[in-house]
């Protein structure tokens, strides 16, 4: 249980997927303009993370491992995640077509959200079992939604600011994020 | 000839991939610790949106447009594949500094971003050159962000000291504040550049 908490703790503070990992950094600037896509992008993310993290485990143990191809790894959990974002685009276009409309070009490009890959070879690599990797997913999405959320505060904020003119739009939200991750380093020691 | 001079050479300042299109950050701002690093990952990431530009010019015509997308991913991992064997073959601790980013080559999104806007379009002698423009301005975004972290973070410049044992760095360039904190005073650097151009 203890090494559970530890997981999460990790995932959403200390090893945050946008600060310290450096994963899923286009949507992370690209849909943060306002709170309301923030959140929607935020839930899409936690559902194709959570459930691709668990099928391309159960692929990597049952499939990669007893035939000898691990090789294929990158190949076979690309093709997962795409499929799995084609399923959420269906389900979501016909369920809410407000977020559908929103969401717009963001939501194919879940595909190529590498947040998602990461944390399914980070899941492997760090030899979890299958309980604690869907863990460790579903918190590191919610470590993604904390960060998106914070840096969509920000960012409305921002425009009203006077910023000097080169600093204007992109590199400020860089700076911002720059003293963000810098706060977010003071949770470092609480895993070690 | 014009026309591939211009293909060629606007990668790499005018629409550069990560400071104008801020396309594949991820990377940029992970590996960008050591200029060793940022050279090997512009270097992998050019081989494989080489490879995947020439393959996807060749054959666009005869994929589905349903597939399109699909595929295209599929032909990049294809690639990103070779060259993750190929590193581990031939340069360990490339692979090791590197890690996990070899593999999410694949979902780098200037690659797609290439394929679909561009080698899906043109032939292969306008596809390669793409290829090889945007390549060398990704590598050269990454080695200019690089350098800038490792002169300031380490005080050493492809790990060759600079200043005496004793100099004291900024180590906070090292860690991950310092790329978020490099890329955006790079941005705005062109940016005061660009427009003191502009006002001429």
């Amino acid at each position: 249980m203890q090494e559970m908490f530890l997981v999460i703790i990790s995932a959403v503070f200390v090893n945050n997927v946008v600060f310290a990992r450096f994963l899923g950094i286009c949507p992370y600037l690209g849909v943060s303009k306002n709170l309301d896509t923030a959140i929607g992008m935020g839930f899409a993310v936690t559902f194709v993370m959570t459930v691709s993290t668990a099928i391309t485990y159960v692929l990597q143990k049952a499939v990669l491992i007893p035939f000898g191809i691990e090789f294929m790894q990158t190949v076979m959990f690309i093709l997962v995640i795409a499929s799995l974002v084609q399923l959420v685009e269906i389900v979501l276009k016909k369920v809410s077509k407000s977020l559908y409309s929103s969401l717009g070009i963001y939501l194919p490009l879940i595909t190529t959200n590498c947040a998602i890959l990461g944390m399914a070879l980070i899941a492997i690599q760090e030899n979890y079992d299958l309980l604690t990797s869907v863990v460790f997913a579903f918190f590191s999405a919610m470590g993604f939604i904390l960060a998106i959320v914070m840096f969509a505060g920000i960012r409305i904020r921002l425009e009203e600011a006077d910023v000097p003119a080169p600093f204007k739009n992109v590199p400020v939200g860089f700076i911002s994020a720059a003293i963000l991750s810098l706060a977010f380093m003071g949770f470092s020691g609480l895993v070690k | 000839m014009n026309e591939a001079l211009n293909i060629l050479t606007r990668g790499f300042v005018r629409e550069n991939p990560v400071t104008k299109m801020l396309l594949g950050l991820c990377p940029v701002l992970a590996v960008t610790t050591s200029a060793v690093n940022g050279l090997g990952m512009g270097l992998a990431t050019t081989f494989v949106l080489l490879g995947s530009n020439i393959v996807i010019s060749l054959t666009a015509k005869a994929i589905p447009d349903t597939v399109r997308i699909p595929s295209f991913v599929l032909v990049i991992a294809t690639f990103v594949t070779i060259v993750d064997l190929l590193i581990k073959a031939y340069s360990p601790e490339l692979n090791q500094a590197l890690g996990i980013f070899i593999p999410l080559i694949v979902v780098n999104c200037m690659i797609l971003g290439r394929a679909e806007a561009f080698a899906s379009r043109n032939g292969i002698w306008y596809s390669v050159i793409d290829a090889v423009g945007m390549g060398l301005g990704f590598t050269l975004a990454l080695l200019v962000l690089s350098a800038f972290r490792e002169v300031l973070g380490a005080g050493t410049i492809f790990n060759i000291p600079l200043a005496g044992e004793e100099a004291s760095t900024i180590l906070v360039f090292a860690l991950p504040p310092g790329a978020f904190a490099g890329l955006g005073l790079i941005i705005a650097g062109l940016n005061a550049l660009e427009k003191k151009k502009g006002s001429k």
